[in-house]
């Protein structure tokens, strides 16, 4: 194992240069994070995953974020354990009737100023399970939606641009889109 | 009487005719009853589902490889539970009690299942629901999820415990009920193939190659070659991927962070590569009944070739770091065992039974092309803790990158998709079973004469492994749950459907 630390000492870091577009996107976020919405988060985003009823494949998406690569928290942005300690709840999956329950309640527990961020098709119209008599559908029929980030699932990459442009909304006006 | 072979006991029914590749039998109550007795000794139940009018049950024996379906028909909407003698059946039962409301006379635990109150097929007065009791000095509880503090699926576990070690845990799943089975019904082939490549996420291609080999069973037909051996591809890079993130999350869950780090490139590596040649991340919809979705290029060849030789090389620093960290082996090594005769009375699948000496996979034990022609080993151990499910995944990266090579090596040219046809005399059946990272996948389906879905049943791997981490948990200490979790990875939108 010494060989892989002397290793990692001496090579470049894996995270990645964003593609052309990205690159633009990744940077406006952090200058957001460190300029503008300084005042509201103190240069941090939390954010508490709710699956409510996705196939797991936005989760596999989302766990990629903070691989090496990806490095979202080089962004001062970072998932947490509880809602309590959350700013952002992203939720994912076409809402199961079984999950709506546990998604107010986790919603509840998030203290203003919050935002919600649906991740994933069925999280934005319901997807291929919208006709479902199991689902409620879209999270906007359970939550209000701040931002919807489609996919299926979503790259890295698109939730990346997407948080971003959450965080340009409200930090041009932040008491204005916050619940 | 009790030497009859499986088929020689089952060809006493009457035989679907139009039933492929395996047979299916229609059977008397009394069959019923002797093959319910004989499950989980010589024979394993690979899955037990309904229609509007029968109770159907996959069955293989082990002593001779043979696979195959018994039905027995509801009568008044009851049928001989078969949970009353074998525990494995128990929340198949209690699902197919939810959902279609036959009642297994006998079942000994008859609590609703992926029924929480909200089931429109289902019009039961919902009572609480009773977690079992445990009681005792000082014992208490500790009740965790549907919302769990990594990012993960829902579920919950209620523990109970006595200071740091447990002394029963009980799950209760069914929140990311979906009612895929329900949606299933009517779709054709194409929209139902969407659902299915969704059951699962992380198992969205093995879920597609087992859907589209039931309905291509059931027509009759064969993809061409081509695509068989680009489906395999598909799978191993899953299988692939999937392991990676598997051994980093039970090493990060031992805080040993640095294997996970390290274990997230090599995931990411491979989902890059899969979005080269297949134009998706997770490969989600390449596969599709009567072929493959779009062609390997060449180039994509190359990316694939260049990708399994760095990994072979990283991935042999992980394992290295992995087998001489002792601190980390002291968290995995007698943690969470798994006991074989456990292993196989529940006829686990994938690694976790592969960990507890239970040799099956699907890609031996009821092989499809092109496994058939390709040169791989199933390693097996006894010892069934953490470590060995670790190690085990650490054996089945090295077999899927030879695999990845030999079919890179062998993949014949030609047609990767062919056309289905619209419509044919009669009902059809079929049935596909694949091996998927997390073990054996089953699908089932019968289509109708205009080549709709009647009724379509996935079952997933993790059905015979939940109830198993139950077991496993136990005596454990608290802390040591996320490793004995993690190291089983089971499927909650899989099982939940």
């Amino acid at each position: 194992m010494s060989n892989l630390l002397l290793k990692a000492l001496f090579r470049c870091p894996v995270t990645t240069d964003a593609p052309p577009v990205s690159e633009q996107a990744l940077a406006e976020l952090a200058v957001n994070v460190d300029s503008e919405a300084r005042r509201v988060l103190g240069r941090s985003l939390s954010i508490r995953e709710v699956d409510a009823g996705s196939c797991n494949g936005c989760e596999l998406e989302i766990h990629a974020l903070n691989n090496a690569v990806y490095d979202l928290e080089r962004f001062g942005v970072k998932f947490v354990a509880s809602p309590r300690h959350a700013d952002v709840l992203l939720v994912t999956g076409p809402v199961c009737k079984n999950m709506r329950v546990a998604l107010e309640r986790t919603y509840a527990a998030t203290p203003s100023p919050k935002w919600v961020v649906a991740v994933g098709d069925c999280a934005c119209n319901g997807g291929v399970f919208a006709d479902s008599r199991a689902c409620v559908g879209a999270v906007s029929k359970v939550l209000d939606v701040d931002l919807h980030i489609p996919g299926c699932p979503p790259s890295p990459d698109m939730m990346l641009r997407g948080l971003m442009a959450l965080l340009s909304k409200y930090a041009k006006n932040p008491s204005a889109s916050a619940r | 009487m009790e030497n009859l072979s499986l088929l020689e006991r089952l060809s006493t029914g009457k035989a679907a005719p139009e039933h492929r590749p395996w047979p299916r039998f229609e059977v008397t109550k009394k069959t019923w009853e002797e093959l319910a007795a004989g499950l989980g000794d010589h024979i394993d139940m690979m899955g037990l589902w309904a229609d509007k009018t029968h109770i159907h049950m996959a069955l293989f024996e082990p002593s001779s490889g043979a696979f195959a379906v018994a039905s027995l028909a509801v009568e008044d909407n009851k049928y001989p539970s078969i949970s009353r003698r074998h525990p494995p059946a128990m929340r198949l039962e209690r699902t197919i009690r939810d959902l279609f409301v036959h009642e297994p006379s006998g079942l000994p635990d008859t609590r609703p299942w992926l029924d929480h109150g909200n089931l429109i097929e289902t019009d039961r007065p919902l009572k609480p629901y009773r977690f079992l009791p445990a009681e005792g000095r000082g014992v208490h509880e500790i009740p965790v999820g549907p919302v769990h503090a990594g990012i993960i699926e829902p579920g919950h576990f209620r523990f109970t415990v006595n200071g740091e070690t447990v002394v029963r845990l009980e799950q209760r799943l069914g929140y990311v009920h979906k009612g895929i089975e329900k949606l299933l019904e009517g779709k054709d082939v194409e929209s139902g193939a969407k659902l299915c490549a969704r059951v699962s996420g992380d198992s969205t291609v093995a879920y597609s190659i087992a859907y589209a080999r039931a309905v291509e069973a059931a027509l009759s037909i064969k993809p061409p070659a081509r695509a068989d051996w680009l489906r395999a591809l598909m799978a191993e890079l899953e299988r692939l991927a999937n392991h990676f993130g598997d051994i980093g999350a039970v090493c990060n869950d031992a805080s040993f962070a640095l294997l996970h780090a390290y274990a997230g490139i090599l995931r990411e590596d491979v989902l890059r590569a899969a979005n080269a040649c297949f134009g998706h991340r997770l490969m989600m919809d390449r596969v599709t009944p009567g072929g493959v979705v779009s062609d390997l290029s060449d180039e994509g060849k190359g990316v694939l070739y260049r990708l399994i030789s760095s990994l072979a090389e990283r991935f042999d620093e992980i394992a290295d770091a992995y087998d001489n960290t002792a601190s980390l082996k002291d968290r995995t090594w007698g943690t969470g065992i798994l006991p074989p005769d456990l292993a196989r009375q529940y006829a686990a699948g994938g690694v976790i039974g592969r960990a507890s000496k239970r040799s099956f996979d699907s890609r031996k034990s009821l092989p499809y092309p092109p496994y058939d022609q390709l040169e791989f080993s199933v390693p097996t151990v006894n010892a069934g803790d953490v470590n060995a499910r670790i190690w085990i995944r650490l054996q089945e990266v090295k077999q899927s990158l030879s695999l990845v090579r030999q079919i890179l090596d062998a993949v014949p040219r030609g047609d990767f998709r062919r056309d289905l046809p619209k419509r044919f005399a009669g009902e059809r059946e079929g049935m596909g079973v694949v091996e998927g990272f997390r073990g054996d996948i089953l699908v089932w389906l019968r289509l109708a004469e205009d080549g709709r879905l009647i009724r379509c049943h996935p079952r997933d791997p993790s059905w015979f492994q939940w109830p198993l981490l139950e077991a496993v948990v136990k005596d454990n200490i608290v802390a040591d749950f996320p490793l004995c979790n993690k190291s089983f990875n089971c499927s909650y939108s899989g099982h939940d459907l």
